[in-house]
C-alpha cells in the first residue's frame, strides 16, 4: 500500500464517523464541535489532492470562522443548548434516513459506472506556453489564475464574488438587528 | 493499490447523504444549516477530486474544479452568515428554532 492511500483512509474513517457524529449526538454543542473535525479533516483530504491553498482556506473559513459562527449562533439561542436533548430529530427521520441512503446509492453507483471513475494520479501540467510559464506551486497558480491581468484568469467570477460577499455582508446585518 | 478518482467520489457521496439527513431529519434550526455546511463540504471533496484526476485538457490545465471548490466556500460562508442571522431574527421573534414550530407559511 501507498503512503498516500494509508493516509487517505484514516482520514476518510475520521471524516465519515464525524459526520455520522454531527447528525447522530444528542448535544447540540458537541455536534458543533465534531463539525470542527470534519472540516479538518477535509482539508486532510485536499492536500491529498495537492490543493494546498484550498485546504488553507477551508481551515481559515470553514474550520475558522463557520464553526464560530454557528457556535455564536448557539449562545445567541440558548434555550436548551447545553442540555443533553438539544439536537432532536423530527418524526419523519425515518423518511428522510430511506431517502438519503437512497440518493447515496444512487450516487455512488453513477460514479463508480462512469469511465472516468478509475482514472489515475496526476493532474494537468498547467500553462506552460511562453508568456503564462507554469507558476511554482498550487498557491501562486490559483492567484494567477483568479486576478492575472494577461494570462487566462477567472477575474470576472472572482469580482461577482466579492459582491455577492458584500450583499451578504449588508444583508446580515439588515437581517439580524434588533429593532 | 494506488488512489483512484472512485475513492473520492464515493467518500463525497457518502458525506452527502449524511449531511442530507442531517438537514432532513434535524429539529433545530442551526442543526439543519450543519447538515447543509457538511454537504457543501461533501461537493467540495467531489470537485477537488475531479480536477485532481481530470486530464482533459481546458480544464486540467485551468484547475476548473479548484477554482470551482474555492467559489462554492465562498458562497457557503455567506450563506452561513445569512442563515444565522435569520435564525437569530426568527429566535428574537418567536423564542424557538425548532423548524416544526415555525409554520407561518403552512396552509
Amino acid at each position: 500500500m501507498v503512503i498516500s492511500t494509508i493516509l487517505f483512509w484514516i482520514i476518510a474513517i475520521i471524516l465519515v464517523g464525524s459526520a455520522l457524529l454531527v447528525v447522530s449526538l444528542r448535544n447540540i454543542v458537541h455536534s458543533a464541535l465534531a463539525l470542527i473535525v470534519l472540516f479538518a479533516m477535509a482539508a486532510g483530504i485536499y492536500l491529498l489532492l495537492n490543493a494546498e491553498f484550498i485546504a488553507i482556506v477551508q481551515i481559515l473559513i470553514y474550520a475558522g470562522a463557520v464553526t464560530i459562527l454557528v457556535l455564536f449562533a448557539l449562545m445567541l439561542t440558548r434555550t436548551n443548548n447545553l442540555r443533553t436533548d438539544s439536537n432532536p430529530s423530527n418524526k419523519q427521520w425515518w423518511l428522510a434516513a430511506i431517502i438519503s441512503t437512497l440518493i447515496g446509492a444512487a450516487i455512488i453507483f453513477a460514479a463508480t459506472l462512469s469511465p472516468y471513475s478509475t482514472a489515475q494520479g496526476g493532474s494537468g501540467t498547467g500553462y506552460g506556453t511562453q508568456a503564462c510559464p507554469l507558476p511554482p506551486n498550487n498557491v501562486v497558480y490559483i492567484g494567477q489564475l483568479l486576478y492575472s491581468p494577461t494570462c487566462y484568469s477567472y477575474v470576472l467570477p472572482f469580482e461577482i464574488a466579492s459582491l455577492v460577499l458584500l450583499v451578504a455582508i449588508v444583508g446580515a446585518i439588515v437581517i439580524g438587528r434588533e429593532d | 493499490m494506488g488512489l483512484t478518482l472512485n475513492h473520492f467520489l464515493v467518500l463525497g457521496a457518502l458525506l452527502f447523504c449524511i449531511g442530507l439527513y442531517g438537514a432532513l431529519a434535524k429539529r433545530n434550526a442551526i442543526a439543519v444549516l450543519m447538515g447543509i455546511e457538511i454537504m457543501l463540504n461533501a461537493v467540495n471533496v467531489t470537485m477537488v477530486g475531479f480536477s485532481y484526476f481530470s486530464k482533459v485538457k481546458p480544464y486540467s490545465t485551468y484547475l476548473t474544479g479548484q477554482i470551482f471548490a474555492i467559489f462554492i466556500i465562498t458562497v457557503a460562508a455567506a450563506e452561513a452568515a445569512v442563515a444565522l442571522a435569520m435564525i437569530i431574527s426568527i429566535y428574537r421573534k418567536r423564542s424557538t428554532v425548532d423548524v416544526g414550530e415555525i409554520n407561518l407559511m403552512k396552509w
